[in-house]
């Protein structure tokens, strides 16, 4: 009966579990989580079953027919309801013919178990005396063992007291050998010998009182004695590479030498070795020439990178080896390593110092930059050791870079004067005729050019000491003092202030005293150029500067551009004048010439303009063509619209007799300018040779006046004839008719014209004027 | 008008002569008076109508007598020529009483003797010997050096001895100086750009200045205290001074004017003050210290020194002056062509220009109580 609910609890559980899931609508909240449960556990309960049959059915323990029934009949209808029936009936039979097969077989297994229990009751009691004989003869067996053991255990003790006899036989063998071994070793393998010893001498001293181990401790200290002996001649006498040395020292050491000693031959071997290394460095230098006057070296046999890359690999690679086996051996009291150690890295330095100084040469600016960097890489390690010669080699290094920095300087210096020596050359090459040389723009243009790209090309060399990846450019040297002192001041504006002072030189310089004067283009042509670096050149050129070679805001104080400028712009106004003076002056010889070695009295009747004043006129013309090349037209004054007729009132009647004569009254000489004095009252001071302004007509006016006051200085020392007075007037007229163009003021070259004719009249013996009429038609002809 | 002079040989009173140019009218000559403690200018007129004046000088010794340079001119030719002149002897020491009716009696010079120059060329201008007794003149003409010598109370002039510069080209003086020095022995001539020069008793060349200036030398003049020291000036408008010792460089080289510098005179008694006149119508009166006897004062004997200048030196020790230009003076309106110091006064000059303009002047009360104390 049991049986038969658990199948049917079974059998409806397997129908009703769909129904459960389905029927979610009808049942409560709680019984969705209930049914995946029940389905997990649904085998165990299932064997559950098996064992003790569970009368719910598979909707859950409170399942209740009725209830089931009642929904079932309420919600379906009648064919499913009579479909359902059918279904739970073949489900219910089926399960049933299932309970009684299996209820079968088990009762079959069930008597089967049955049987073998039986038997194994009767198996056990036989076996049960078989393990009591076994007991008794394992007793029997331990007691027989104790036996046998027993009867060995005195052979077994004398077998390990042989043992030690026999090890301490071979140690006092080994004790016996130790003189022969050192001996044999003491040649060939001193360190072996030593381990030998040092292994040897504790038992030696422990059992000296011995008399035959005495003997041996005798021996072995002579050996070792010897040995020492052997190992100090050794470091005496043979040059050993560091690392011998070390080891020698090493062993000298482990044999209780006096430390002070070994320290001081250590050092003094290691000198050896090293004044050796300098030595072979020196011996790459060319001998030092005490007169200094000497040819010029040879050219080093290796080029510098290469020198410093043996001096570095060498010499401070053994001085930190050896500086470093020195603590190792001595201790970290260095005392007497540094100075030994100062001494030698000043020698090397020293040494360094002399193959820079053969670099005369701009060479090769990157590779002195590398080999700066590699010394200065290479030393670190050694200035670890060695902290004094930090300072001695930033030193060196910054001096190098100096030194290199002036070596452009003057290498620029050269190269500008390579230009201008070009420039003259240009200048003074013969031109074809008919065929234009490079105008002045071009030569300008062209020096300009190379000038500022040669001095770009220095700064991007010096820039190479600073670039990041060059180690010694991270010192504070390099950073601030370097960039400011060295390079903007000492290259930079050193440069800019020699080309200046250069410009200078050639107005200045003794050009009158014999030396080969410049040539005036080249004049007019650097003025033009200092005033282009007063206006752009300088402020580029710095600005440039500061931006390759940021400055350091606490840095020394620098020149400030404005001052460069100014002495631009002097040395400009200075040559400027100058070429006004020398063109002037040709032009004032010429008058001079002119009017010295004319005879003004007996000339004839002047029917032409002279020849010179045409030359005048043409030189000026070619002057101005020259100016206008390099310089701008420049401010004039206003005209007057008279400004042709004005020229001739000098010589109208109305002013004439009241200027030159006839009220002369000889107790009252001083009366007798008294008009052309009140007229010079009111006129302008004209300053002859007073600075020009920066542009052609001012230039110009310059040369001019310098020209007429010469003319008039040289007429009022002439006594001149009735003629000599017209073909002045002439000569006036023509020189004004062509000169009031260029200059500024044609004031001003009118008044030295007035001056002229007025001198001309006042030293002429019969100053009959010529009539107007006919100056003009002179001039106009010629 | 060109020449100017101080009356040399007068010590007491402020007088300068000076010579007009003018080629229509008869040509004077001008003593001019100044009363330094009333301010007044006096002024006599001697005529001279030979012709115009192109240089004057007087004699050391006599204080009436003068010698011109001067014009001779006919239709065809002018000739320069020189003369020894004696002025009217009521006006050798002035004429104080009478300076209203100046204008009215005019006098003449009293012709001495005439330096003969047919064979020689232009006369440039004559000098006195120096310290001497008026007896020795030397004239430049052309391009000769003539030495005289002044006989019968100058009334005969003989060319005792003369030497011509040789060289290509139309050599000629443009002005010479005597050397007040080595016992009167030397003088200083300029031609074109060049200084020379010569030894009076061999008449031989003793230095030469080449290319002295970048244009003509105008004037030269010699230190009255250090006997190697000369100035000289010229048309590149620049003052330099030299030792005639080592003649390739300038000692000092002076670049004030802006036009031909026409005269420099060393002051004679204080040799620091330098006077330069230019035909840029300035008059310059420069300092000129560091190349000066001053500052080594202490180098010349004490006895020599009157009491003032020696008082005078130990100050100079102590505070020195720079080189400098002291005054510039402009009231000239046209070129001027002759500046010099009275040789009365050491405190006082006169200038000269083309119109004819004569301006007298003083050196600044304040440095002048500098140097003195």
């Amino acid at each position: 009966m049991a049986a038969v609910t658990a199948g049917s609890g079974a059998g409806s559980g397997a129908a009703g579990s769909p129904e459960a899931t389905g029927g979610s609508t009808g049942g409560g909240g709680w019984r969705r989580p209930h049914g995946p449960l029940q389905r997990y556990y649904g085998p165990s309960t299932a064997e559950a079953a098996e064992a003790a049959p569970d009368p719910t059915d598979i909707n859950g323990p409170h399942f209740d027919p009725e209830v089931f029934m009642t929904k079932v009949r309420s919600e379906c209808p009648l064919g499913q309801l009579l479909a359902r029936e059918a279904a739970l009936g073949r489900e219910i039979r089926a399960l049933d013919s299932d309970m009684q097969t299996l209820l079968y077989e088990n009762y079959n297994k069930f008597i089967s178990a049955t049987d073998t229990i039986r038997k194994m009751k009767v198996d056990f009691r036989h076996m049960e005396a078989e393990m009591d004989d076994l007991a008794a003869n394992m007793a029997a067996i331990s007691a027989s063992s104790a036996r046998v053991s027993a009867a060995l255990q005195d052979r077994h003790r004398r077998g390990a007291q042989l043992a030690g006899v026999q090890a301490l036989l071979r140690k006092l063998q080994a004790l016996v050998e130790v003189p022969g071994r050192l001996r044999r070793w003491a040649g060939t393998e001193p360190a072996r010998a030593l381990r030998c010893h040092a292994r040897a001498r504790a038992v030696l001293r422990h059992y000296r009182h011995l008399p035959s181990f005495r003997a041996i401790e005798d021996e072995s200290h002579a050996i070792m004695a010897e040995l020492a002996q052997r190992l100090r001649a050794r470091l005496r006498c043979e040059t050993l590479d560091p690392k011998e040395l070390t080891e020698c020292v090493e062993m000298l050491l482990q044999l209780e030498e006096p430390a002070e000693e070994l320290s001081e031959e250590f050092l003094s071997q290691a000198g050896t070795r090293l004044e050796a290394e300098l030595a072979a460095l020196e011996a790459e230098l060319p001998a030092a020439d005490p007169s200094g006057t000497a040819t010029t070296p040879p050219p080093p046999a290796s080029d510098i990178l290469d020198f410093v890359d043996r001096g570095s690999s060498a010499f401070v690679g053994t001085l930190c080896q050896l500086a470093g086996s020195y603590r190792a051996l001595f201790g970290e009291d260095a005392g007497r390593l540094e100075p030994f150690a100062a001494a030698l890295a000043a020698r090397y330095f020293a040494l360094l110092e002399r193959r820079l100084a053969l670099e005369r040469g701009l060479g090769d600016t990157s590779l002195l930059v590398r080999a700066l960097d590699r010394f200065h890489r290479r030393l670190r390690a050694l200035l670890e050791l060695l902290p004094a010669g930090a300072d001695a080699a930033a030193e060196l290094v910054a001096r190098a870079a100096r030194e290199r920095v002036d070596r452009y300087l003057r290498a620029l210096q050269t190269f500008f004067l390579g230009c201008l020596g070009d420039v003259r050359q240009a200048l003074a090459a013969p031109r074809p005729p008919g065929k234009e040389g490079p105008g002045l723009p071009d030569l300008l243009a062209t020096l300009a050019a190379s000038v500022l790209g040669q001095l770009k090309a220095v700064l991007a060399y010096v820039q190479l000491f600073t670039a990041r990846d060059v180690a010694f450019a991270s010192l504070p040297y390099f950073k601030g003092e370097f960039c400011v002192t060295a390079v903007r001041e000492g290259l930079v504006v050193a440069f800019v202030r020699w080309l200046c002072r250069t410009a200078r030189g050639f107005a200045d310089g003794p050009a009158e005293r014999g030396a080969p004067a410049a040539p005036p283009a080249l004049l007019l042509l650097l003025a033009r150029l200092c005033l282009d670096y007063e206006n752009s050149t300088i402020s580029y050129i710095l600005t440039l500067t500061d931006e390759q070679f940021p400055p350091q805001d606490s840095g020394p104080a620098v020149t400030p551009g404005p001052a460069l400028c100014a002495e631009a712009r002097a040395a400009a106004q200075r040559l400027l004048d100058h070429y006004v003076q020398v063109q002037g002056a040709a032009v004032a010889q010429m008058l001079r010439k002119s009017v010295e070695t004319r005879d003004w009295l007996g000339t004839v009747e002047p029917r032409n303009v002279r020849a010179v004043m045409k030359r005048v006129v043409e030189d000026i013309t070619a002057i101005d063509v020259q100016v206008g090349q390099l310089f701008e037209e420049g401010v004039r004054r206003a005209q007057s619209s008279d400004s042709s007729r004005r020229a001739f009132s000098v010589y109208s009647s109305s002013r004439a007799p009241g200027r030159y004569a006839p009220s002369y009254t000889p107790s009252a000489p001083m009366d007798t300018h008294l008009l052309s004095n009140i007229q010079k009252l009111f006129s302008e001071r004209i300053d002859i040779f007073s600075p020009v302004e920066f542009n052609k007509v001012s230039v110009l006016t310059g040369i001019i006046k310098i020209s007429l006051k010469t003319l008039l200085e040289c007429v009022r020392l002439r006594t001149l004839g009735r003629f000599g007075l017209q073909q002045v007037q002439v000569d006036g007229h023509y020189l004004q008719l062509y000169l009031w163009r260029f200059a500024s003021d044609e004031r001003v070259v009118q008044g030295l014209l007035d001056e002229v004719a007025a001198s001309a009249a006042h030293r002429c013996l019969d100053p009959v004027p010529m009539e107007h009429s006919v100056v003009e038609l002179i001039c106009e002809r010629g | 008008a060109r020449a100017l002079t101080p009356q040399t040989a007068e010590t007491d009173a402020i007088r300068f002569l000076v010579g007009t140019q003018s080629l229509r009218y008869d040509n004077q000559i001008h003593i001019i008076d100044f009363d330094d403690e009333n301010n007044i200018i006096n002024k006599n007129v001697l005529l001279h109508q030979v012709g115009e004046i192109w240089h004057i000088s007087t004699s050391p010794a006599d204080k009436g007598v003068l010698a011109t340079c001067y014009n001779k001119t006919s239709d065809t030719k002018v000739m320069t020529c020189a003369a020894v002149w004696r002025m009217p002897k009521e006006l050798e020491s002035g004429s104080h009483e009478s300076p209203d009716d100046s204008s009215s009696n005019t006098q003449t010079l009293e012709l001495l003797c005439h330096l003969d120059n047919t064979a020689h060329g232009n006369m440039a201008c004559v000098m006195w010997e120096p310290m001497g007794d008026g007896k020795k003149i030397i004239s430049l003409a052309d391009n000769n050096i003539l030495m005289w010598d002044l006989q019968e109370s100058s009334a005969k002039a003989v060319l005792s001895s003369s030497t011509a510069l040789e060289g290509k080209g139309q050599l000629k003086f443009t002005s010479g100086r005597w050397s007040p020095h080595h016992n009167c022995t030397q003088i200083a001539t300029a031609n074109d750009t060049t200084v020379r020069g010569w030894d009076t008793r061999s008449m031989r060349q003793i230095y030469c200045i080449e290319n002295a200036h970048g244009q003509l030398v105008r004037d030269l003049d010699f230190n009255p205290n250090k006997q190697y020291y000369l100035a000289s000036c010229g048309d590149d408008c620049k003052v330099k001074f030299w030792d005639t010792r080592n003649v390739t460089e300038p000692v000092k080289t002076l670049e004030e004017h802006s036009h031909w510098v026409w005269n420099v005179r060393y002051n004679h008694s204080h040799d620091q003050l330098i006077l330069t006149g230019s035909s840029d119508s300035r008059v310059i009166l420069s300092n000129m210290v560091s190349i000066s006897s001053e500052p080594f004062g202490h180098m010349v004997d004490d006895d020599e020194l009157s009491d003032q200048e020696d008082q005078h030196q130990e100050e100079k020790i102590k505070e020195p002056l720079q080189d400098s230009v002291i005054a510039t003076y402009e009231e000239h309106e046209d070129s001027v062509y002759a500046v010099e110091w009275s040789s009365a006064d050491p405190w006082l000059f006169a200038s000269l220009s083309y119109d004819g303009r004569l301006v007298i002047n003083r050196v600044p009360r304040a440095l002048k109580y500098h140097i003195l104390l």
